[in-house]
């Protein structure tokens, strides 16, 4: 089976939750002999006139840090176009980002991929034409290789994939790791809905990250509830080096939110929930790590419920510092309003922190050794932190089963589903 | 003839309510009153007031043909009392028929016999004198909560004057031994075992509904063969289970009530099997063997044992708290203090934190009004924090006062003896009249031999209290002055509470009584030990 993947990051660049799965997934995959050739939106500003490189696998293999089999690189190709896509960013705000980059000329830190970027002008000056050509390069590539099916990750490569089915004839696989309505609330773009819309409505089956999106794309995108298909996604297992160097060098327990900052995560309901505990327990530290463009909105209502002392704010963390932050950690929270799968739950778990997560979640579908809270429910929230920082049962629940059962949620077992879907799809 | 026996639960918990830790330190209100109003009104519309009219009318119809036994929980009885009391009626109706007995339990339905002897101890009597007051009798059966036995069990329970015990069948207990005989405790001979034949109860509590049962639908016809076909030699088969499988966990639509009616007539036409109460097997049957459980049973889950209440961290964890207070609320004169701890014990709670029925147990689910069992561990644990806190400013206030009125006052306290004990009476219900059979059987032990002082130790609580009644607290406080620790916590663990602080007053005060009056206070005391034992 060789599979033509419509992706995003890839090692060793990784910034969110989406390049993360897409990397297991890829890495079961392998396992199972499926061959991959990995597709990746990257603003290089030296690309050739085809629009997009191969790169050597060797070249990728040296600046990442795990080792891998010769197998693993021989069986991925991988491909970067250029393009200055980015994840996680809606059109307004790709087009602040790329005209705030044409006016400060400043390096980007949303994301690796507009790290040293120096944006060459040939690229679309907003997201929808970037979109648009990013899928016809897409075509060009569908043209050139041999593939037995077409995955697509998430609605910006949902374009790209359609066209790699117009030309090839394969199968269409759309993944959807999050909708519009997540990211939106009710206020959706309605551009951005119907490029989802198309995706779902051209491809052959539809992977869902979870059955509560499961139910938004049938419900919300009038999707036959036959063509979708959930497979949950799992977590890597941790490597012993995680632990070192961590170290908490304050005595009070420490309750952390880390994500981004934004209506999607709801980091208000943290915000009120550790004004409550804080009235009745002073012995406690409160961490928001993430930015995000609530984040000013947090920070003012935190001085405004006289919190300050006890509630601090570390900006956007990346990969040492995750760790780091996880291991000074008691309890990690997750309140999303809207949480299509969830990935940081299960990497809290793994480093042995019990996590109250909302019941508008994903990964509460996977999860037994996990407190789940309604997002809206303050009480039952800043009760369940308390719960966990006062009842030494809880705490030694989560630590004998919790890191058990994550270990247990293996990409090679999502990878054997999503190789289902392909051989459903091929014999359709 | 062989016999049947038909033992019913009745019990229902006083739920929790939604607790948040900042209720903690100012709300005192834990239960649920909505919730259990509602509840427990739906049970008794459904099931027990119909069933209990349905067994009322067999009664009358079949005579002494027909009899039935039930344990009522304490709090059970007490939502009753709160909001259906005429379920409370319709239970005296059957009293009064002389038909059915009613069995002893832990009021509150809980798991102190689990290592907490005196507060087991202590809601047993507790128990018994409310079935007394209610229903006119005193339990001569006991049946732990949710059966659970083991041989220590039986000996406490044997001590207090019961002669059956009521326990689950279990497998791996009785081997290749049939569940159809009775049987006795290994320690304490006389104390008699009826064991649950759990394939023919659960025939009627599980299965009675369920389509995919090969022996769907169970008609009375198929119920009695089965009865027919157990070795001729056996005799007794016990079923046991909760009433509520009568119209709430098997609804009336199920045809529950009609089997249960249609039952009796074709037993009586078709086999030689009648319906006796433990009562009336105790007096009829010789015991086969004793059973050795030197680990706790119960009629639970597939293993029958304690993982449901005491097999995860969370569960432990709750019932160490809880009963690390159990010596200071004794002391306690607080009533809402004393409900609420009572409450607080009932299984259920624990039920509810069990993590078995991540892997099965529908059953589990069912009755979980949590959507987690750690959600039900922190809601408890809330509640029982806020709990602990009123124990411990109940001593704070008391110490407070007392300090002032010392202040203010420093005559000798005289206080009226009589009063105080009978006050401490009512704390500690004290077992009044033992039926003649008990009572004729204690008596020959207590004839042996003359006592002495040093025998203070192995007389039983209860004699201990009788002797307490009869001496007054001055002449007690002397003659405790130097004897043994034995004896000494022996005297003030049966001493009410403010009869210890006046008892512990006196004795600092007697401190240098001379010898000579602690030996006739002494001497006073033994001869009211002989006399009592007479």
């Amino acid at each position: 089976m060789r599979v033509l993947m419509f992706g995003w990051e890839f090692p060793p660049h990784i910034t969110g939750g989406l390049g993360t799965a897409c990397f297991g997934l890829t890495k079961g995959l392998v396992k199972y002999g499926v061959e991959v050739l990995f597709v990746v939106p990257r603003a290089f500003g030296d690309e050739t006139k085809d629009g997009f490189r191969l790169i050597d696998a060797s070249e990728v293999l040296l600046d990442f840090k795990e080792s891998f089999t010769q197998d693993f690189w021989n069986q991925i190709k991988f491909m970067e176009i250029g393009s200055n896509l980015v994840p996680y960013v809606g059109p307004e705000d790709f087009e602040q980002i790329v005209t705030e980059d044409v006016l400060i000329n400043k390096e980007q830190h949303q994301s690796v991929f507009t790290k040293n970027y120096k944006f060459s002008g040939k690229y679309g000056p907003n997201l929808m034409e970037e979109v648009s050509r990013y899928a016809i390069i897409a075509s060009s590539i569908a043209s050139m290789q041999k593939f037995d099916v077409i995955h697509a990750h998430d609605w910006l490569t949902y374009p790209s994939g359609i066209a790699a089915k117009k030309i090839s004839g394969k199968p269409l696989i759309v993944h959807v790791h999050a909708t519009e309505f997540d990211r939106s609330g009710e206020n959706v773009n309605q551009n951005v809905y119907d490029i989802e819309r198309k995706g779902m409505e051209e491809s052959d089956l539809i992977i869902t990250v979870s059955n509560f999106t499961r139910q938004i794309v049938i419900e919300k995108y009038g999707i036959p509830s036959e063509k979708v298909i959930t497979v949950h996604n799992a977590v890597e297992p941790a490597g012993p080096s995680e632990f070192e160097g961590a170290q908490k060098h304050v005595k009070e327990k420490v309750v952390t939110f880390l994500g981004r900052v934004t209506y999607q995560k709801g980091p208000d309901y943290f915000v009120e929930a550790a004004h409550k505990v804080l009235k009745k327990d002073s012995n406690v530290r409160f961490v928001m790590a993430g930015s995000g463009d609530l984040l000013n909105r947090m920070i003012r209502r935190v001085a405004q419920l006289r919190i300050g002392t006890k509630f601090h704010f570390t900006g956007f963390l990346a990969g040492q510092e995750v760790d780091t932050m996880f291991a000074m950690s008691d309890v990690y929270v997750m309140p999303s309003v809207s949480e299509p799968f969830g990935i940081s739950p299960l990497e809290a778990m793994r480093s042995n922190v019990p996590v109250v997560i909302s019941k508008q979640s994903g990964v509460a579908e996977v999860l037994k050794h996990a407190l789940k809270v309604d997002f809206w429910d303050i009480d039952a929230l800043s009760d369940a932190i308390y719960g966990i920082l006062h009842y030494e049962g809880l705490r030694k629940m989560f630590f004998k089963y919790g890191k058990e059962e994550v270990d247990n949620l293996k990409w090679e077992n999502a990878a054997i589903n999503v190789l289902e879907v392909y051989k459903q799809a091929v014999n359709k | 003839m062989r016999s049947i026996c038909l033992y019913f639960q009745v019990h229902q918990p006083f739920r929790l309510r939604t607790y948040r830790f900042f209720n903690i330190g100012h709300d005192h209100q834990y239960f649920d009153d909505y919730q259990n109003r509602h509840i427990i009104r739906r049970v008794a519309e459904k099931s027990y007031l119909p069933a209990n009219k349905m067994m009322l009318d067999l009664i009358r119809e079949f005579g002494s043909g027909f009899k039935v036994s039930y344990s009522i929980s304490g709090t059970a009885l007490d939502q009753f009392a709160l909001y259906v009391p005429e379920v409370i009626h319709s239970f005296q109706e059957l009293a009064r028929t002389g038909s059915v007995e009613f069995i002893g339990e832990t009021y509150a339905h809980s798991l102190a016999s689990l290592g907490k002897k005196d507060e087991f101890l202590r809601q047993v009597t507790l128990h018994i004198q409310r079935i007394e007051e209610l229903f006119g009798v005193r339990p001569t059966t006991f049946r732990n909560t949710e059966l659970i036995y083991s041989d220590q069990i039986g000996v406490n329970i044997g001590d207090l004057g019961f002669h059956t015990m009521l326990t689950e069948g279990a497998k791996h207990i009785l081997g290749w031994k049939s569940p159809n005989f009775l049987y006795c405790n290994t320690i304490n001979p006389k104390l008699k075992l009826l064991l649950r034949n759990f394939r023919l109860s659960d025939d009627i509590t599980f299965r009675f509904s369920d389509r995919s049962w090969s022996e769907w639908p169970l008609t009375t016809d198929k119920f009695v063969k089965w009865l027919n076909a157990l070795n001729s030699h056996e005799e007794v088969v016990n079923i046991f289970m909760d009433y509520e499988t009568i119209g709430e966990h098997q609804w009336k639509e199920t045809g529950i009530f009609d089997f249960f009616k249609h039952l009796l007539s074709q037993i009586y036409a078709h086999s030689n099997y009648g319906f006796f109460t433990p009562e009336d097997l105790y007096q009829r049957l010789q015991t086969v063997a004793s059973i050795s459980v030197p680990y706790p049973i119960s009629w639970a889950d597939e293993e029958r044992d304690l993982t449901a209440w005491r097999g995860n961290e969370l569960q432990d964890e709750a019932f160490e708290k809880l009963y690390s207070y159990d010596q200071k609320v004794i002391n306690c004169d607080d009533p809402s203090i004393q409900r609420d701890w009572q409450y607080l014990q009932t299984s259920n709670h624990f039920y509810y934190m069990c993590t078995k029925w991540f892997s099965a147990g529908e059953v589990h689910r069912y009755f979980n009004p949590y959507g987690s069992p750690y959600e039900a561990f922190i809601n408890y644990m809330n509640v029982l924090s806020d709990f602990m806190i009123r124990v411990d400013s109940f001593y704070d206030n008391k110490q407070k006062s007392k300090e002032k009125s010392e202040k203010i006052t420093k005559k000798p306290t005289k206080i009226a003896p009589e009063s105080t004990i009978k006050k401490s009476k009512k704390n500690l219900p004290v077992a009044k009249n033992h039926n003649e059979k008990t009572a004729k059987k204690s008596k020959p032990e207590n004839n042996f031999k003359k006592l002495n002082f040093d025998d203070i130790v192995r007389l039983s609580d209860r004699r201990v209290k009788e002797l307490i009644k009869k001496v007054d607290i001055q002449t007690l406080s002397s003659a405790m002055k130097g004897a043994d620790t034995e004896t000494k916590t022996k005297v003030e663990k049966n001493l009410g509470k403010k009869a210890l602080t006046v008892y512990k007053e006196m004795l600092v005060k007697l401190k240098n009584l001379k010898s000579t009056e602690v030996s006739k206070n002494r001497k006073q005391i033994v001869k009211e030990i002989n006399k009592t034992s007479k």
